[in-house]
């Protein structure tokens, strides 16, 4: 299928660049962090900005990037996929891409379930894996039970169900089940990211549709969520370093610049390694996905393992060096330390990350 | 333009000429830079052809495969990574011509007469003179500080100053110097390793005829930059495979020695692995920027990168020896060739990873360096700017 290249490559091709200039413009029209759209959007009762997700999954076409063509997907790569989230982690975007494009659209792949993925690649269904956003591929994850051909059972933690047209549930048979919105119920819980709300699903004899294998499906799901939320972890972290190091050049303080000052310039570099450090990790994940090279696990867990700590002292540090300002409701960058800190559990933490490597490379626990 | 059938061909013709198991060493390394195959992207008679500097791999790969002698460009480092780009930008063609063949070969080694005792990450404060005698010939008078290999040393860049009524950057001029001349005087300055890898190094009256000179009068600083730019893209360039650094030694120490392990050094061990991978990427990433043609910044990081990571490492592995790690393999004082990083034990790793945050520039003041022209931050405030050198304080 997909030829191995040895050597990653590591660059972005120039389609990519272009992809990028495109989703930016239109996040800018739609959807802008630094004002203050998302924030009052994240307050209000529907938190999710589906117009920019309608534009941009829809007229765009994004959502099928990962879906072959002759299921009315773009046939791209999960290289394009992560040139996407790179914006939508800068844009802090609460749209349900990393949950419908990604992870669900890749559980429906390993099950063949052909006319799903259509719609979900077409933009007319969003679709959720009903699996709590802080379980990393391979580990165990909470099924509901099968009886008389239907589903009963309580899930928490599922991202995005709230806008979610058909959830994607594993049931205690094994099995992984298309069951529709409409036929659960689905109640927000107040979430630490306000820009990917969690819910809680409530399946009281529903009515599924079996799609195949649950543990396979899943896996990949989770494999492919880890890999690609690195991008999301370093179009996050560059926003808040980039507008960190605008506003301490702008902000003066003992009649100079603060950003002149050496303690803060050493930060502010450091911070800028650590993101040049991410950029060739999460790269080398959206490359050993894409052609499916044995390497892949191994570039999750690397991706995974040093994104989360590095989007988090990024977000960390812009709340610091912002002062007072920074603390406030009204500054974006509140948005941006919610959502790195959330990130830092979703599909795993470092720590667990760490864990799957040690196997991976053998360097075993005592 | 040369592309990579040319260039394999012209390989394939050398090995025919100079088959490698019957050639003497320093034979076939002349031939292969008279054929242009030394390092591809310099001009044609000065070792290359003028071809893209990605295609070197291609000669590498075919020269290895044929079991071809190399220039040990580790021994050379300062040669290769320094002098030459420097040369190669400022020399006169007679300068390139007399000394980029035997810099190559590694008949002849560099070293870099930059740092004075006053002057480190000062270094455009330098107080070594150079005065121009009426015949032409400049006349050296000064000391220098920190001088890797210049116990082996044929040659060194030297920068010295030559006006002192101007400020600071302005009266610097760069040189080639003579090792040999009797005027040089070079003392072994031993390190916290044991060894003495770098030297003091006094220099009396030592006469430089005007032909050692690199660049124009007062131009030192701008032929500097060449140098200082090249020593740190230098260190970030390199291709590694996995576990190719430093977290090589500990990992594979990990693997065969279960005794050792525990809990602490488990999470600290992954956590640097993560890393140093992380950094290894990235240094790869910007090495196919190098080859598209299009050089980032990321490069300025590296050495950075590197540096704490050589520490955090070497330091690990001393704990995780535990009582092997109270022990040192030799404290002999000798005077090395060349530096070895990743080689003998743990203790030595640890002691001489010191230095990798202090040659070259130290840590603090490449993150200066990043800050203000990566992230376009305020400069540090100057009090010497307008000054002359003569009237600042030391
Ligand atoms: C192993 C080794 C090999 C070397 N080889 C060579 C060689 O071959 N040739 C050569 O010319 N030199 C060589 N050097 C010298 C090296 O380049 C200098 O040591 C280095 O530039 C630092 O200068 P310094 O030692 O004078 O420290 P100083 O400049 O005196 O610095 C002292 C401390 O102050 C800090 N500091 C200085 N200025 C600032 C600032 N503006 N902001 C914040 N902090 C600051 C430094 O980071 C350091 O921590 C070598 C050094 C080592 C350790």
């Amino acid at each position: 299928m997909t030829t191995q290249r040895t050597q990653p490559d590591l660059l972005y091709s120039e389609e990519e660049e272009a992809l990028r200039a495109a989703v930016r413009d239109l996040l800018a029209d739609h959807c802008d962090a630094a004002g203050v759209s998302v924030i009052a959007r994240v307050e209000s009762d529907a938190p999710h900005d589906i117009v920019t997700w309608k534009a941009l999954a829809g007229g765009m076409g994004l959502a099928g990037l990962l879906v072959p063509e002759e299921l009315d997907g773009q046939g791209a790569t999960h290289r394009e996929v992560a040139v996407v989230l790179e914006e939508l982690g800068r844009a802090v975007a609460p749209v349900p891409y990393l949950t419908s494009a990604v992870v669900a659209t890749e559980a429906l792949l390993e099950c063949g379930a052909d006319d799903l993925l259509s719609q979900l690649a077409s933009a007319t269904t969003i679709g959720a894996l009903a699996v709590s956003l802080s379980v990393t591929a391979g580990s165990a994850y909470k099924v509901v039970r099968y009886e008389g051909g239907a589903l009963h059972g309580e899930l928490t933690g599922i991202a995005d169900a709230a806008v979610a047209d058909v959830l994607l549930v594993p049931a205690d048979d094994g099995g992984l089940y298309a069951v529709d919105a409409s036929a659960v119920t689905v109640t927000p819980q107040v979430s630490l990211d306000l820009t990917r709300p969690l819910a809680k699903v409530v399946l009281d004899g529903a009515p599924g549709r079996l799609l195949g294998d649950a543990e396979p499906a899943v896996r990949r799901a989770l494999r492919s969520g880890a890999g690609l939320l690195a991008s999301e972890q370093l179009g996050l972290a560059e926003w808040t370093l980039t507008e960190t190091v605008r506003y301490l050049k702008e902000r003066k303080q003992f009649n100079r610049p603060v950003g002149g000052f050496q303690a803060l310039k050493h930060r502010l570099a450091q911070l800028w390694l650590e993101v040049v450090n991410l950029r060739a990790a999460a790269r080398n994940a959206a490359d050993r996905l894409a052609t499916g090279s044995d390497d892949a696990d191994l570039a999750v867990a690397v991706a995974q393992a040093f994104a989360a700590p590095v989007a988090v002292h990024t977000a960390e540090e812009a709340l610091q060096l912002h002062g007072g300002i920074g603390m406030t409701w009204e500054h974006p960058v509140h948005l941006y330390l919610k959502r790195a800190k959330a990130d830092s559990i979703a599909y795993g933490t470092a720590g667990a990350h760490r864990a799957a490597l040690a196997e991976l490379v053998d360097l075993q626990a005592p | 333009m040369t592309d990579a059938a040319d260039l394999r061909r012209r390989t394939a013709e050398l090995l025919a000429a100079y088959p490698p198991a019957t050639t003497d060493r320093l034979d076939f390394l002349r031939a292969r830079f008279d054929a242009g195959l030394a390092w591809v992207h310099y001009p044609e008679g000065l070792g290359g052809l003028g071809a893209p500097r990605s295609l070197q791999v291609v000669v590498d790969a075919d020269l290895e495969a044929e079991g071809a002698p190399d220039n040990d460009p580790r021994r050379i480092g300062i040669g290769l990574g320094m002098a030459a780009p420097t040369i190669l930008a400022y020399g006169t063609e007679e300068q390139k011509r007399r000394y980029l063949r035997p810099l190559w070969t590694g008949e002849e080694v560099w070293c870099q007469l930059f740092s004075e005792p006053g002057a480190g990450s000062d270094l455009a404060a330098l107080g070594t003179r150079a005065v121009r005698e009426s015949g032409g010939d400049w006349v050296v008078n000064g000391q220098k500080v920190w001088t890797s290999s210049a116990h082996v040393a044929r040659w060194a860049i030297l920068i010295a100053r030559t006006d002192p009524d101007v400020p600071k950057h302005r009266g610097i001029t760069y040189f080639i110097c003579d090792m040999t001349d009797p005027g040089v005087d070079v003392r072994p300055l031993r390190q916290v390793t044991g060894e003495a890898e770098f030297n003091e190094v006094f220099i009396t009256d030592v006469r430089l005829p005007d032909s050692r000179r690199l660049g124009g009068i007062g131009d030192g600083w701008k032929v500097a930059q060449t140098t200082l730019n090249n020593e740190r893209v230098a260190i970030g360039g390199m291709r590694l495979p996995r576990e190719g650094g430093m977290i090589g030694p500990v990992s594979r120490t990990w693997r065969e020695r279960p005794e050792l392990r525990t809990h602490d050094l488990h999470q600290r061990l992954l956590k640097l692995w993560v890393e140093a991978e992380a950094a290894r990427l990235t240094a790869e990433r910007l090495r196919q920027q190098l080859v598209a043609g299009q050089p980032g910044p990321e490069g300025a990081g590296m050495k950075l990168a590197f540096a704490r990571l050589n520490q955090e490492i070497s330091g690990l592995e001393v704990e995780l020896r535990g009582e092997e790690g109270l022990l040192y393999d030799d404290w002999t004082m000798r005077r090395p060739e060349l530096v070895d990083f990743v080689g003998r034990d743990a203790g030595y790793r640890y002691l001489r990873s010191k230095g990798n945050s202090i040659e070259g520039g130290t840590t603090e003041v490449l993150l200066n360096i990043v800050a203000e022209r990566v992230l376009g931050l305020p400069s540090e405030p100057r009090t010497d700017k307008d000054v002359a050198w003569k009237d600042l304080s030391r």
